[in-house]
């Protein structure tokens, strides 16, 4: 078990230094009332305001008791309705997370079978049209795909709601926007390490065996190829709640990146914050699950990690 | 029967039995020529049929046995998949099988043995688990394609004496290929030798030993090292052998050939009693050793 806290505290560490980070950036970039306030708000109003968000405290102080109050569960309150940050962001992360993992589904479930094709008829027309639709898909910025798709689903042919969430419509074309760059690249990674695997001895010994074309491919070949692409994802998914800050915004699909564009045009620190750790936090979570997924698909890192403990 | 297939590295022995098990390269055909096993030419049938006859009559083992293993699969499901995809029984009845048969070709505790893992396994246990997933389901024929070379030479000695044991009880036919004529000496009881993609000369072991008709398998003969010829530098058959795409017109050996006249240039022998030569040698009693300035 020593790898996993030895994980966790590696993770602590990151999400402190990514948390510091942003906590002096933030405050280095302007200040809150300017923002908040209305422009002719007088000098005294501004102050009480200061005051009572603390921003008058030097940076020294003000970081120190951020981080007291952090680990005694205290995200503190958001500047615009004085409601705990925590729960402002929290309320904005199912939806996010829906996005996330419906992206990550149209990414796996498009990507893989694809590279998997491509690599199996390697050099034929098929590789050819799977690696060209490949290329466009990766190379479309993601708003641009987004605005594309809602000219043509929701204004020309009005069969998909252009913006907002709660049906399972409004769904398919952020989670289509998000997505379809990723599954590009899955099917990219996917065909190459997949070419890489179809090379070995072992699928040799596979067909000697007299299993088929489509046994070999299942049984044999993807459990190894996949262990790179996993790789992939789990570092592609920080990329991707980048993007979804875009996707989101181009929706209006009210997740936290959204909540993080119009918190940091306003300086509303506590909110901004509190994304930053949920969003490090994430980041953190998927790499160690990815882990876990390494170890059940290769036996030669069970072994390995036995060996470290 | 042991059938022996040798020839120095390049000539086309591992071609042939990848052209027998089916398992030629993309770009690769039989270009000709019949492959019968009970009876059943392989090359007249459809690729299916060929595909059913090839499973459940031959099989093949191949030099490097832990590449040849999945890494991610355990062994015991590895050979469990092999009795499945030959005899069709279900998956209990495999995975019981798969068990008898590592403890067959010699594993210890194979129960415990069939849930590890090709990396777990020593290159010898490894061989031993590819010898017991190629006999799953009885096939008539093992290829051994140079399944001992890399393994040192007790372990060689050993998987040897496995294949030799399992060909008597299971009463397979055995081809060996190698380029150790040591090993041909010891295991085969029939040799085929085998020269840029053809077999030159085909004999009994002790024949083909005592006095090679062709010009080429002297040569190989004369460049075995013996223990008599203490400082002497070895013989060698000068040249190398010739790339598929550039085969000379007549007699492929002709070029490096020591007895070789115009007509080899232009004429490709026949195989006929038991060579391929326009000048075979006589089978002379003299010691072939005696013969190597020839080559030098």
């Amino acid at each position: 078990m020593t790898w996993i806290s030895l994980k966790l505290l590696r993770a602590l560490v990151t999400m402190w230094l990514v948390l510091t980070f942003v906590f002096f950036v933030l405050r280095l970039s302007g200040d809150p009332t300017m923002v908040l306030l209305p422009d002719d708000v007088d000098q005294a109003t501004r102050d009480f305001y200061r005051a009572k968000w603390g921003l008058d405290l030097p940076l020294w102080e003000q970081y120190t008791s951020y981080l007291r109050a952090l680990l005694q569960g205290d995200f503190g309150v958001s500047f615009r309705n004085n409601l705990d940050a925590f729960q402002v962001v929290w309320e904005r992360v199912p939806k996010t997370a829906l996005l996330g993992l419906a992206s990550i589904a149209v990414a796996l479930l498009i990507g893989m079978p694809l590279g998997v094709l491509a690599a199996v008829y390697r050099n034929s027309w098929l590789d050819r049209i799977v690696m060209s639709i490949a290329v466009f898909g990766f190379s479309m910025p993601n708003f641009f795909l987004g605005i594309l798709l809602i000219l043509i689903f929701s204004l020309k042919l009005r069969v998909l709601p252009s913006s907002g969430s709660g049906t399972w419509q409004h769904l398919i074309m952020p989670a289509a926007t998000l997505g379809t760059g990723f599954a590009a690249q899955i099917a990219r990674y996917t065909r190459s390490s997949m070419i890489e695997v179809l090379s070995k001895a072992y699928m040799r010994t596979a067909r000697s065996k007299g299993a088929s074309l489509g046994q070999r491919v299942v049984r044999h070949a993807l459990p190894n190829a996949s262990v790179p692409v996993v790789t992939v994802l789990g570092i592609k998914i920080g990329e991707m709640l980048g993007w979804a800050v875009v996707t989101e915004t181009v929706f209006a699909w009210p997740g936290i990146g959204r909540l993080l564009t119009s918190a940091v045009a306003t300086r509303d620190l506590a909110v901004v914050q509190c994304i930053m750790i949920i969003l490090a936090f994430t980041m953190v979570m998927a790499n160690m699950l990815v882990d876990l997924i390494y170890g059940w698909l290769d036996p030669r890192v069970r072994v390995g990690r036995r060996a470290q403990a | 029967m042991t059938l022996a297939l040798v020839g120095e590295s390049g000539c086309g022995k591992s071609m042939t039995c990848l052209a027998i098990a089916g398992l030629l390269p993309k770009r690769g055909r039989v270009a000709g020529g019949a492959l019968r096993i009970e009876g059943r030419d392989l090359c007249a049938l459809s690729e299916k049929d060929a595909r059913t006859l090839r499973r459940r009559s031959l099989s093949s083992v191949f030099q490097d046995a832990t590449g040849g293993l999945n890494p991610v699969r355990s062994i015991g499901w590895q050979v469990a998949e092999a009795v499945r995809l030959r005899k069709g029984a279900t998956r209990r009845e495999a995975q019981a099988e798969a068990v008898r048969l590592l403890g067959r070709v010699g594993l210890p505790d194979p129960e415990r043995r069939a849930r590890e893992y090709p990396h777990q396994f020593s290159g010898g246990m490894n061989q031993r688990a590819m010898i017991a997933l190629a006999i799953a389901g009885n096939p008539k024929l093992l290829i051994a394609d140079e399944a001992t070379t890399a393994l040192d030479v007790t372990l060689q000695a050993q998987i040897l004496d496995l294949i030799a044991d399992l060909r008597e009880s299971l009463g397979m036919g055995v081809i060996f290929v190698t380029h150790d004529l040591g090993l041909v000496a010891q295991n085969a009881d029939r040799v085929a030798v085998m020269y840029a993609g053809r077999v030159v000369e085909r004999a009994d072991v002790a024949d083909l030993f005592a006095a090679p008709r062709h010009p080429y398998t002297r040569g190989l003969l004369a460049s075995l090292p013996e223990r008599q010829r203490k400082n002497e530098r070895l013989s060698t058959i000068p040249g190398t052998v010739p790339t598929i795409d550039a085969l000379p017109p007549g007699c492929t050996f002709a070029p490096r050939c020591p007895r070789a006249s115009e007509r080899c240039a232009a004429d490709v022998p026949e195989m006929a009693l038991g060579y391929a030569c326009h000048h075979p040698l006589t089978p002379a009693p003299a010691p072939v050793v005696r013969r190597e300035r020839e080559y030098s």
